[in-house]
C-alpha cells in the first residue's frame, strides 16, 4: 500500500511527465492559452492514461514480455514478443482515445468544441504513450502499482498545464520583448518552472 | 542558422530545393511550428545522442512521408490517423532494432525516446499536412528537410549544453586544462533537464529577432 502512493506522489511531483521528461510538450504549448480549455484537456489526459496504462501493463506481463506466453502453452515459454510493444500500445492508446472522444461529444458538447482537433491528437501525445514505455521499462511489480503510476503521471501534466495557461493569461499584460513573445517566452517560463519542480527531488516516502 | 545545401542532381529542382531548405530557418518545426518539442529536449545532453536522434527522426520523416504519400490515394479518409500510425510504428521499429544491434550504448543512453518518435508530432504533422496531397518525391524531400530543421536545433542545443555542462565535445575534452586551474567550472545547471527548455527559448528569440515577420501578433 505505502510502495502504491509512494509511485504515485513521485509521478505527479518528482517524475512530472512535463518538467522532468518533457513529454505532451506539443498539446502543452498549444492549448495553454486558456485555464477553461487546459482544464478539460487535462482531464482528458488523466483519464486516457489512467486507462491505456494498466491496460498495457497487462498486455505487456500477459503476452509481450520475454516468456510472457507460457501460461497458454508451456512450448511457447522462450517466446519474446517485446518488439511488438511500440505498435500494440499505440493501437490500444489509438482507440481509447476514439472512445473518450466519443464519451467527451456525448456528455459535454461545449468542451468537445473547444478541444477541437486536441482531442484526436491526445493519440500522438507523447505523455499517454510515453507513460505506457517507462510502466515497460521500469518494471512495475502490479496491476494496482502501474494503475496508480498511470493517473499520478497524468495528474502531474494536468498541474503542469494548468499552472502554465494560468501564467500565460496573466503574462498578457506584461511589456515582453517582441521576438520573445508567445511561445518564447513560454518556453523560458516552463523551464523556470521546471526549476522549481527539482525541488522535489530530495522527497523520499 | 543559414542555410546551405549543396546536391545538384537533376531532381533538385528549386521548388524542391526549397522544400529541403525552407524547414531549416523560416519554417523550422521546432522553433516555429512547434511540433515535436517532446523527444526533442530530453536527449540533448551530448552532442552524440543528439545526432543519432536527429538521424532516427530523419530517416522516419522521410520514410514514412513516402509511403504515405505513395497510398495516399488508397487510404480512406476516416482512418488515415491509423493507418499513418501503423507506417509510422514499423519504420520506428525497423530503426530501433537497428541501434539495439549496432549502437546499443546509445540506444540505452536514449531509452524510451526512440519509442516516441511515433508519437513525435512533426512526423505526424507533416505526414496530414504535406505527404497525404503531394507526390512522393517532393513528400520525401519534405520529410527530409523536416528532419534537418528538428536536427539543426537539436545539435545547436546539444552544442552549449554539452560544452557548458561538461565541457566536451562528442566526449572530447575542449576546454584546456589550465582554465580550470584558474579556477574555471563546469555549469551543472546546463545538464539538467529545464535548461534545455531555457536554451530552445533563446534559440527563437535570437531567430525571431533577426526574422521579424515570425514574431507573433496578439
Amino acid at each position: 500500500m505505502q510502495e502504491i502512493f509512494n509511485i504515485f506522489i513521485k509521478s505527479i511531483f518528482v517524475d512530472n511527465m512535463v518538467f522532468a521528461y518533457f513529454l505532451g510538450m506539443c498539446s502543452y504549448l498549444a492549448v495553454s492559452k486558456t485555464v477553461n480549455t487546459s482544464v478539460g484537456l487535462g482531464f482528458a489526459v488523466i483519464f486516457v492514461l489512467g486507462i491505456t496504462v494498466p491496460v498495457d501493463y497487462l498486455l505487456n506481463v500477459y503476452i509481450l514480455k520475454p516468456g510472457a506466453l507460457a501460461w497458454l502453452d508451456p512450448s511457447f515459454a522462450d517466446l519474446d514478443l517485446s518488439f511488438l510493444s511500440f505498435i500494440i500500445f499505440i493501437a490500444v492508446i489509438a482507440s481509447m482515445v476514439q472512445l473518450v472522444e466519443m464519451v467527451v461529444e456525448r456528455f459535454s458538447p461545449s468542451l468537445y468544441s473547444s478541444l477541437g482537433i486536441f482531442l484526436p491528437l491526445i493519440a500522438v501525445n507523447c505523455a499517454i504513450l510515453g507513460g505506457s514505455l517507462f510502466m515497460q521499462q521500469r518494471e512495475y511489480q502490479s496491476l494496482a502499482q502501474a494503475t496508480s503510476f498511470g493517473l499520478g503521471s497524468g495528474l502531474g501534466w494536468f498541474l503542469a498545464i494548468v499552472a502554465i495557461a494560468a501564467i500565460r493569461e496573466k503574462i498578457r499584460y506584461s511589456s515582453i520583448p517582441a521576438p520573445l513573445r508567445g511561445i518564447g517566452i513560454t518556453f523560458i517560463i516552463t523551464g523556470l518552472m521546471g526549476i522549481a519542480f527539482m525541488s522535489f527531488l530530495g522527497i523520499k516516502l | 542558422m543559414s542555410k546551405e545545401v549543396k546536391e545538384r542532381e537533376p531532381l533538385f529542382s528549386p521548388a524542391n530545393l526549397k522544400l529541403l531548405t525552407k524547414p531549416l530557418n523560416l519554417n523550422n518545426p521546432i522553433t516555429v511550428q512547434v511540433l515535436g518539442i517532446c523527444s526533442a529536449l530530453a536527449v540533448t545532453v551530448k552532442l552524440k545522442p543528439a545526432l543519432v536522434m536527429t538521424i532516427a527522426v530523419m530517416i522516419v520523416t522521410g520514410v514514412s512521408n513516402l509511403v504515405i504519400s505513395l497510398l495516399r490515394n488508397g487510404i480512406p479518409p476516416r482512418i488515415r490517423i491509423i493507418v499513418q500510425l501503423v507506417v509510422i510504428a514499423t519504420m520506428v521499429i525497423l530503426v530501433d532494432q537497428v541501434l539495439k544491434a549496432f549502437m546499443y550504448d546509445v540506444s540505452k543512453q536514449l531509452s524510451v525516446f526512440v519509442g516516441l518518435i511515433i508519437t513525435n508530432c512533426i512526423i505526424m504533422g507533416r505526414l496530414e499536412a504535406f505527404a497525404m496531397s503531394n507526390k512522393p518525391w517532393p513528400a520525401f524531400l519534405d520529410g527530409i528537410g523536416n528532419g534537418l530543421g528538428y536536427g539543426l536545433i537539436l545539435i545547436t542545443v546539444a552544442f552549449f549544453r554539452e560544452l557548458l555542462g561538461s565541457g566536451t565535445l562528442f566526449d572530447v575534452r575542449v576546454i584546456p586544462q589550465g582554465f580550470y586551474d584558474f579556477g574555471y567550472q563546469n555549469n551543472g545547471l546546463m545538464i539538467l533537464p529545464p535548461m534545455a527548455l531555457i536554451v530552445v527559448g533563446v534559440i527563437i528569440w535570437v531567430q525571431r529577432y533577426y526574422n521579424r515577420e515570425l514574431i507573433e501578433k496578439d
